[in-house]
């Protein structure tokens, strides 16, 4: 009888229990991530240049440094933050259930994700598109030669839905091969099981390194889709939504007024409006996203601007050597267009 | 104490409320009662609290999403299947693809498991040992790790598709898979299947009326080559006459890979080979303890009464292995089926790669899908039992 008792109120509770979390109000993300000390950060397993943890651990790519600057516009320190890795299948699920804060995981910015996902990107950081890498011997040049191929792809990516509308707009067949995670997809390539590999172009270059002999793999020259990737947040924080959009445009603005990680400190003394706005000397930009009013300059000092972070992950200085291309900012011919900070 | 206080009543003729309280019966359904609203709450408390926080997360939600279409591929489909199709079109795929792995890897599994637990008890010192040696080897192993060296092993040695394997009947075998030629039935081809039933039909008469003369007569007729002669001849002899109504479509050179014909991907043989091998291990042992199970005594006896080491067998031993080896066979048919799940991994196009893999992130409806996706292998799994205990139940001993 007690026992009975002792079990009835036990339910009970675990109703209630159950049952308030929908009312609950939640506190904003800020707070969460001050009060955690370490901000969340969802980054991709492994994509040398976007994410992936170097020889001795540590987290390097431009994806993962769009975290650290996170991290240094709230704790003042790059180094707050706990790198998630997920597949391409995990990364929306890991973001909706508050698992991460932000994820800044090569992801494409579609309607459908933004609308109905219940997320809201914050920016592009890097304009790619997807694009196919064959093996030189087999003699292809174009993408419009790949007719009857059989084609490894990643699943949980918008690049299945491409591939089967190029093809189907081309009037031509192939034959698909999907596979959960990226290693599984390369070493299916690898292994002769497809003629052709597709993702995003950016990362074909980036798995081309690593495939052994890199001369051996081509990329051909198609692009056959426009994949903008940016960092995405949870839907219905506007603060916290303005904090990631306002650090990558501040990494953009920084760049475009030549502000970069070696020079900040002298340019602390700059006449220039713009970097006396952008370095916190003038105006409260700071606060109006609940930040400390020098939240870029410590960006800027402790991970430097998008051209830095672009060069050291992606671009000349890394072994992937991208040519800045669509990503060069928008005064040299890019698509790198950040609204100013004013 | 609730005894008692009946007898009080019957004597006083007044029951108070807290005599119905202690009433075992009635305080029983009362509590009984109680949980069953308890669980309602709860679960209605979960599915209001699931639906609550979608929406107020902005996610969309609801099965809307199924008529949609989906503009992807699929790499296999048992029916036709085009990415103008929709989502549930690609469930069904899906769960058609999961069914033929489970249903073919049952299949193997068992014949393989039979086969190496007989021949665990083999005479033969060899056989006897090799046997051991593959239950013991794959069984401990994982199956996801199997599964990878199955697969890329595979793929590995098998040739590029420019210099396929020529098998006999126009078949080739690369890295791409097994490519047999695609057969058509041309007109007249009913007649030959009309004649397999028939031929079918006769043997089964001739079965009952042998049987019917061995409990007269006790004079037993030839069985399997008079059967086997019948079933294979009267079809072929139609056939024959009839024309030879058959034409094939053999596989043909493209420029990346064989064109035509029917192919078996690599990824669905290495999938079967590899849960086929691993779940026959545990078979292999449940055959074996099962025939250990029956008492020596019942051969001793059975082989007293006269009769051959083969009818020993198949008429003593065997029935009463099978009463011991069928449930934990339901099991492993049932970790078989839910296994095939692991081909996710090595890119078969099953349930859980089709559906709760792209079709999940294309919709970003996660509680949908993968409620659709287990209450699938919840339904598979008891539909799987329901007939194990009906097997089980017919063969159990009957007792009079």
């Amino acid at each position: 009888m007690k026992q009975l008792v002792r079990v009835a109120a036990a339910l009970t509770a675990g109703v209630l229990f159950c049952a308030t979390p929908a009312a609950a109000q939640q506190s904003s993300v800020l707070e969460t991530v001050k009060s955690r000390g370490q901000l969340f950060c969802g980054v991709n397993t492994g994509l040398a240049g976007f994410g992936a943890p170097d020889d001795k651990g540590n987290w390097k790519g431009l994806d993962v440094d769009l975290c650290r600057a996170i991290s240094a516009a709230i704790f003042k320190d790059p180094n707050k933050v706990k790198f998630v890795p997920l597949t391409a299948k995990e990364r929306f699920t890991a973001l909706q259930s508050g698992e991460i804060d932000v994820l800044s995981r090569n992801t494409t910015w579609t309607m459908s994700r933004d609308t109905s996902f219940g997320l809201s990107f914050a920016g592009i950081n890097y304009y790619d598109g997807q694009g196919f890498m064959v093996k030189r011997s087999l003699g292809v040049v174009s993408a419009k030669e790949l007719s009857g191929a059989s084609i490894c792809v990643q699943a949980g990516t918008t690049t299945e839905k491409n591939l089967a509308d190029y093809f189907r707009s081309n009037k031509m067949e192939y034959k698909l091969v999907v596979f959960e995670k990226l290693p599984e997809t390369i070493a299916a390539y690898n292994a002769g099981r497809c003629d052709s590999f597709t993702t995003d172009v950016s990362q074909l270059y980036a798995i081309r390194l690593t495939l052994g002999k890199a001369d051996d793999h081509v990329v051909l020259p198609e692009i056959i889709s426009k994949e903008p990737l940016g960092p995405v947040v949870r839907q219905g924080d506007p603060q916290w939504l303005n904090i990631v959009r306002w650090t990558l445009n501040a990494m953009l603005n920084a760049e475009e007024l030549g502000v970069n990680q070696s020079n900040v400190d002298s340019m602390l003394n700059s006449d220039n409006p713009s970097i006396r706005r952008l370095l916190g000397k003038e105006d409260t930009f700071g606060a109006a996203i609940g930040l400390d009013n020098d939240w870029a300059f410590q960006i800027i000092k402790l991970v430097g601007n998008y051209g830095d972070s672009f060069a050291r992950n992606v671009g000349a200085q890394s072994p992937l050597g991208i040519a800045r291309g669509q990503n060069a900012l928008w005064k040299d011919g890019g698509l790198q267009y950040a609204p100013p900070i004013r | 104490m609730a005894k008692l206080a009946r007898r009080d009543g019957a004597v006083k003729q007044t029951r108070q409320l807290t005599d119905y309280f202690y009433d075992p019966k009635v305080r029983g359904i009362l509590f009984q009662v109680i949980v069953v609203a308890l669980i309602s709450w709860l679960v209605y408390g979960a599915v209001l609290n699931t639906v609550n926080n979608l929406e107020a997360q902005g996610i969309a939600s609801g099965f809307g999403f199924l008529d949609r279409t989906a503009g992807f591929d699929i790499s296999q489909s048992l029916i036709p299947y085009e990415n103008t199709m929709t989502y549930a079109r690609a469930f069904w795929v899906g769960l058609l693809n999961t069914l033929l792995v489970a249903v073919l890897g049952i299949v193997f599994a068992t014949t393989v498991g039979f086969m190496i637990g007989a021949a665990r008890l083999s005479q033969n010192w060899l056989i006897a040992q090799l046997a051991t040696a593959y239950v013991e080897i794959l069984r401990n192993l994982p199956p996801l790790l199997m599964l990878f060296a199955v697969y890329f092993g595979v793929l590995k040695t098998l040739p590029s598709p420019r210099e396929s394997l020529a098998l006999p009947f126009s078949s080739y075998l690369n890295s791409r898979g097994l490519y047999v030629p695609a057969v058509h039935w041309e007109p007249g081809f009913g007649v030959v299947v009309a004649s397999l039933f028939v031929a079918a039909i006769c043997v089964i008469a001739y079965w009952a009326w042998a049987r019917w003369r061995h409990t007269q007569t006790g004079r037993q007729m030839p069985i399997l080559l008079p059967s086997l002669g019948v079933i294979v001849g009267i079809p072929l002899l139609a056939f024959l006459l009839m024309g030879m109504p058959l034409s094939f479509d053999p596989p043909v050179q493209g420029r990346f890979n064989l064109t035509g014909g029917i192919a078996l991907l690599p990824e669905l043989i290495a999938l079967l080979v590899g849960l086929a091998l691993y779940t026959s291990a545990f078979i292999a042992e449940i055959v074996r303890a099962g025939i250990m199970g029956v008492p020596t005594g019942q051969r001793e006896a059975a082989a007293a009464l006269g009769l051959k080491p083969g009818q020993i067998l198949w008429l003593v031993v065997f029935p009463q292995a099978m009463r011991i080896i069928i449930p934990p066979l339901t099991n492993q048919y049932l970790n078989l089926t839910k296994n095939s799940s692991l081909a996710v991994a090595i890119g078969y196009p099953d349930l859980v790669s089709v559906f709760a893999g792209t079709v999940l992130n294309q919709t970003n409806q996660a509680v949908e899908v993968i409620l659709i996706t287990m209450s699938v292998y919840l339904v598979l799994s008891l539909l799987t039992s329901l007939f194990m205990n009906w097997f089980n139940q017919r063969m159990a001993l009957v007792e009079r």
